[in-house]
């Protein structure tokens, strides 16, 4: 996807400028760009649905939306070889373990979609005892994909946006490893 | 009124409201013999309990439960309470029906109501720490007393339950589920062939299942007592998100119990376009039903072709309503908007269009011998435990119980159409699997008999701005891709419902699964969860 | 036809004329051992490429087509996103173990791939029992696999694992058999010869019904040895999550993943190379002209398109059928397959006794 058909998204932006300012090494930097091309095409989903947008993760692996087209399709069960969690639908108190298990049992680097109102912030069950008001409050969140379901195109669109994402970060001393660092002294 | 007098007859004590479904109230102390007289009495036969509805009247809980006889066709609700709302108490029906097992859980759990003898006293959805019963109407929704837990709530292998012992004495055993050295697999909550959070305890012998322990409530939203801070046509929204794959249905059943209450007749135009959307869900659901079950059992191919030719459906849904999964159709009174003039003609594209398609799946999967024979005499689910587990739509039919609402209880124009109404003896999963697709096609032949004779008219009828329900409780089911989808609504004359039940259809087809996945492989377990095709989150509600 | 023995005689000239034995030896080696990874991951990662294609196309969809021109970088892209990912060190497992695992796995499977004649010419290693090697070394991986399971101390790993192993155990006995109607029919169990002998006519061709019977029991069995749908059931992923492998992350993960790929082409190499003549073109006895122009293809050509063939097909029987269950598995192995192999290798010592096949 061309950059002119994202949308803007402030906070890459904001990223990207921020990695870019102190400038890098050139070996370095390209050794990073393709890093980054490879993880940023091969994202593996993990099998992970607990409501409706599950249904609508199912059918963009199906033959009309086929993500496969993008690297998306090795699906895997086992947390440990996936590259993303698709957290669709809702996640309730007695989820949230679970849910953070499967996270911690996933190898680094992972991201996390959240996919639809629910994963989002509740959605229509916010106001729910049970219902986890976004899954924020448990995993941090690196996309948001609005909608009660999102569409499939949205849910393609909300996966390359995560690629775009990856394509800023950076393997050998970038913003993610500082930020674990101020972590630790904080 | 053969049916009160007959009752009058074997409970003398209770109180007995008359109305379309008489409503029979005992008190707690004869409770379970009322019900054991229901149960065996040859004339009164109530063999099947639709649904068990937990209730807080304020000063005294209790349960609603609806009883139907299969024989005789007769409806009626048993109501007991207890006063006492510190340590409620009731006898527990559940050796009666089976599915009041779960069901009575469910009231423990949202209620804190314990039944005397029931085996299992654990709760259903909630975490066991958990603090309060969110169903009662003083429950205490402070999120500090239930902050979200990252630790794990660890399952006991043990299981309390309150028996009475002959002298009346009521004390706390614990039964035991799994023994130390058994070899227990959880299968879920995050398990590609759970179709969604469903946690099975799974006891193994090598490869043989011995006993599956269902655990619900990874999905467990809380709609119920959500509806309740709702007025009507808000709670619309939550039924079709309780089965999303029948979407329409179950909004279908909630619209039409509203309507019964408020004593709103729809227009004719309102019923066909409800009757067509309700076929086009089924069409969608079931034929995500085969491409989820092929997938299970290994064949990708088979999910592929399966989510192809469900698009096509979700086109015409999408044409009319603007939504593929969720439709957001119905609306009290009516549906939102008129059927799109294009759909006429794109449904009569599908007519023509899915038959060929069944022929493929036929030589893709059904022929296939390693399909055949991984589900020819697999989780035989009888007649009698279909009824008694409460397992209706598919499930139930390929069992041999005719329980579709459509025939019996005419809703919609069902009355007006002609079709057959599948049913199958073998009761194994490939019959369920059939009964599936030959549900198909008679879907298509509905279709087919309505699409050119949409009367013209109103696509809804006005209605107040403000809709409060008389007093009363009124009940509705329909016949939903996956059984019979009831609503069961007390009102109090509020523009709130004072409780508003869902009779899932889907609770009962997970009880019946450590029934039917005994003494099966692992992959047997698979397929029965397959060929059962339950939703989760209607499971959980 | 190019003898590729000319290319390796020249290099090893080279390399003595001014290197001594042994180093000349320690070279060669190290050569060898670096093209045959080369190899190994190339065919893997096209292989990888054209699964993704294929069952794409079985499934009316496109197939990845974004990374790359047509989608072929995706498989690269794979590979060093697998090489960059974390491996997770789990507690409570036999580390040594843990961690042998999915290199015994990959060792088998380099050691089987190696024993493939790839062009005339073209064999790391040619000695009398060549078929009897690439049996014993290909049967290393299920050690692997069992390890695997065990070490990885979960319930589903396990499982997978001794599924692996009953069905490993079970299907090498067809495997076995099957070849052994072959080597009946060849008279030699080196692999030079057999595809010599084939210079007239396709094994499969020349040793009719018998050998008919024998490579479609070899393509089923050999299927089932390298997991793959319908055999997949050691990692069932609807079953077990992912069976075997399910504790492992990273490029261990990517050992099993390659392996399962490379044991595929290994099991159609062999398939090729015994029934239908390995790098041999076709011919016809009688019809010279033909046989000369058939020659004129490169025999590493004919061997590798042979194995796309058969690969085809063992992809074909994964993206059509469900997956047996574990007692149809064994019930179609014992009851069906072994009788039948057994009968057939009779069939074949008859068949070879009186002469009577062409």
């Amino acid at each position: 996807m061309k950059y002119e058909d994202f949308k803007d998204n402030e906070s890459l932006e904001a990223l990207a400028q921020e990695l870019r300012a102190n400038g890098t090494n050139v070996f370095v930097g390209c050794l990073d760009n393709f890093i980054n091309w490879a993880r940023s095409n091969s994202m593996w989903p993990l099998t992970f649905a607990t409501s409706c947008c599950g249904i609508e993760f199912m059918a963009i692996g199906a033959a009309r939306y086929d993500f496969a087209r993008f690297g998306f399709e090795v699906t895997r069960n086992s947390p440990r070889q996936a590259d993303f969690i698709m957290v669709a639908g809702t996640i309730v108190h007695k989820m949230a373990p679970v849910l953070k298990r499967l996270y911690d049992q996933m190898a680094e680097p992972k991201y996390v979609v959240a996919v639809g109102g629910c994963a989002t912030s509740g959605g229509p069950f916010k106001n729910s005892y049970h219902v986890v008001q976004g899954v924020d409050k448990i995993i941090p969140v690196d996309v948001y994909i609005p909608g009660c379901p999102p569409r499939p195109e949205a849910l393609l669109y909300g996966m390359m946006q995560l690629q775009r994402k990856v394509k800023v970060e950076k393997f050998f001393g970038g913003r993610n490893k500082k930020e674990k660092k101020n972590q630790e002294t904080e | 009124m053969e049916l009160i007098e007959a009752i009058r007859n074997i409970a003398p004590g209770a109180t007995i409201e008359e109305g379309a479904i008489p409503m029979v109230t005992v008190a707690a102390p004869q409770y379970r013999e009322v019900a054991w007289k229901l149960r065996n009495n040859p004339e009164l036969s109530f063999d099947y309990l639709i649904c068990m509805t937990g209730m807080d009247w304020g000063d005294s809980l209790g349960v609603v439960n609806l009883l139907q006889s299969t024989a005789h066709e007769h409806k009626i609700y048993l109501k007991t309470f207890t006063t006492n709302r510190e340590e409620p108490e009731l006898h527990t029906v559940s050796d009666l029906w089976e599915t009041a097992n779960l069901n009575e859980r469910e009231v423990y759990d949202f209620l804190g109501i314990h039944f005397i003898n029931h085996p299992d006293m654990r709760r259903l959805f909630l975490r066991s720490d958990w603090v309060g019963h969110p169903l009662r109407k003083d429950y205490n929704a402070d999120p500090a007393l239930n902050p979200i837990r990252l630790e794990n709530d660890e399952l006991p292998d043990t299981t309390p339950s309150y028996e009475e012992s002959p002298d009346g004495e009521i004390h706390e055993t614990r039964h035991v589920i799994f023994d130390g050295d058994e070899y227990v697999v959880n299968l879920g909550p995050q398990h590609p062939a759970t179709h969604g959070v469903l946690h099975f305890r799974v006891s193994l012998d090598g490869e043989i299942v011995k006993k599956v322990d269902v655990n619900c409530g990874y999905i467990h939203r809380g709609i119920e007592k959500m509806c309740e801070s709702l007025t009507y046509p808000q709670t619309l929204a939550y039924t079709d998100r309780l089965d999303y794959l029948g979407a329409h249905q179950n909004r279908h059943a909630l619209c039409m119990c509203i309507e019964e209450a408020l004593g709103i007749e729809v227009p004719e135009r309102v019923k066909y376009i409800r009757t067509i959307m309700d076929e086009l869900q089924r069409l969608s659901s079931h034929l995500l039903f085969w491409s989820c079950l092929c997938m299970d059992m290994g064949a990708l191919t088979a999910f592929l072709y399966g989510f192809r030719d469900r698009e096509k459906v979700l086109d015409i849904l999408e044409t009319t309503t603007g939504g593929r999964l969720i439709q957001n159709y119905n609306v009290i009174g009516g549906v939102m908007d008129d059927i799109h003039p294009d759909s006429v003609k794109k449904i009569k594209e599908l007519i023509k269009y899915l038959p060929p398609m069944l022929k493929e799946y036929n030589t893709l999967y059904t022929g296939n011998i390693i399909a055949q024979q991984r589900l020819k005499h697999i989780g035989i689910l009888k007649r009698e435990d279909a009824i008694t587990y409460g397992v209706t739509g598919p499930t139930g039919r390929a069992s041999g119980w005719s329980c579709d609402v459509r025939k019996h209880t005419p809703y919609g124009v069902y009355d007006k159409v002609d079709f057959k109404e599948i049913l199958y003896t073998e009761g194994d999963s490939f019959a369920r699997y059939l009964q599936r697709l030959d549900e198909i096609m008679e879907s298509l032949h509905i279709l087919e008999q309505l699409v050119d004779n949409i009367p013209a008219g109103d696509y809804a009828v006005k209605t107040k701005p403000i809709i409060k329900l008389p007093e009363g409780h009124y009940f509705k089911s329909v016949e939903a891709s996956r059984g019979e989808f009831g609503v069961y609504i007390e009102s109090r004359g509020d523009k709130y419902p004072y409780r508003m039940k869902f009779r899932s259809p889907c609770l009962p087809l997970v009880s019946v699964v450590d029934l039917l996945a005994r003494g099966g492989k692992i992959a047997d377990l698979i397929a029965i969860g397959g060929t059962l095709d339950y939703v989760v989150p209607d499971v959980d509600r | 036809m190019f003898d590729f023995s000319v290319v390796t005689h020249w290099i090893d000239g080279l390399l003595r004329s001014f290197l001594p034995e042994a180093a000349t030896i320690v070279v060669e080696c190290v050569l060898i051992g670096l093209c045959l990874l080369v190899g190994y991951a190339l065919i893997a990662l096209a292989l990888i490429y054209a699964e993704r294609k294929i069952c794409a196309f079985f499934q009316c969809r496109l197939g990845p087509n974004r990374v790359g021109p047509y989608g072929l970088c995706q498989p690269f892209a794979d590979m060093f996103k697998m090489l960059t990912k974390e491996i997770i060190e789990i507690n409570h497992v036999d580390r040594f173990l843990f961690n042998l695992a999915p290199f015994m796995v990959i060792i088998a499977s380099v050691l089987a791939f190696g024993c493939l004649p790839f062009a005339k010419g073209l064999q790391v290693i040619d000695f009398n029992v060549g078929i009897f090697f690439l049996i014993a070394v290909s049967s290393i991986g299920i050690v692997g696999i069992l390890l695997a399971g065990w070490a990885s101390n979960n319930k589903y790993s396990l499982i997978g694992a001794m599924r692996s192993g009953a069905q490993m155990i079970s299907y090498e006995l067809s495997i076995g058999l099957s070849i052994m109607t072959l080597v009946v029919f060849a008279g030699t169990m080196q692999i030079t010869e057999i595809v010599e002998l084939q210079n007239d006519g396709w094994f499969i061709f020349r040793g009719h019904i018998p050998a008919i019977i024998a490579f479609v029991i070899y393509l089923v069995a050999g299927t089932a040895e390298t997991n793959r749908g319908p055999f997949d059931l050691p990692e069932a992923e609807s079953e077990l999550t992912a069976g075997y492998h399910t504790e492992y992350s990273g490029m261990h993960f990517g050992f099993f993943y390659l392996a399962e790929y490379l044991n595929m082409f290994v099991v159609s190499g062999v398939a090729s190379t015994l029934f239908l003549g390995g790098w041999m073109p076709f011919h016809v006895p009688g019809w010279e002209g033909f046989n000369h122009v058939m020659d004129y293809i490169p025999s590493i050509i004919w061997f590798l398109g042979k194995c796309a063939v058969v690969m085809f097909i063992i992809m074909w029987f994964k993206w059509t059928f469900p997956r047996l269950r574990i007692d149809q598995l064994l019930r179609l192995e014992w009851k069906y397959l072994v009788p039948l192999n057994l009968f057939n290798l009779l069939l074949m010592v008859v068949v070879v006794v009186f002469n009577l096949h062409f």
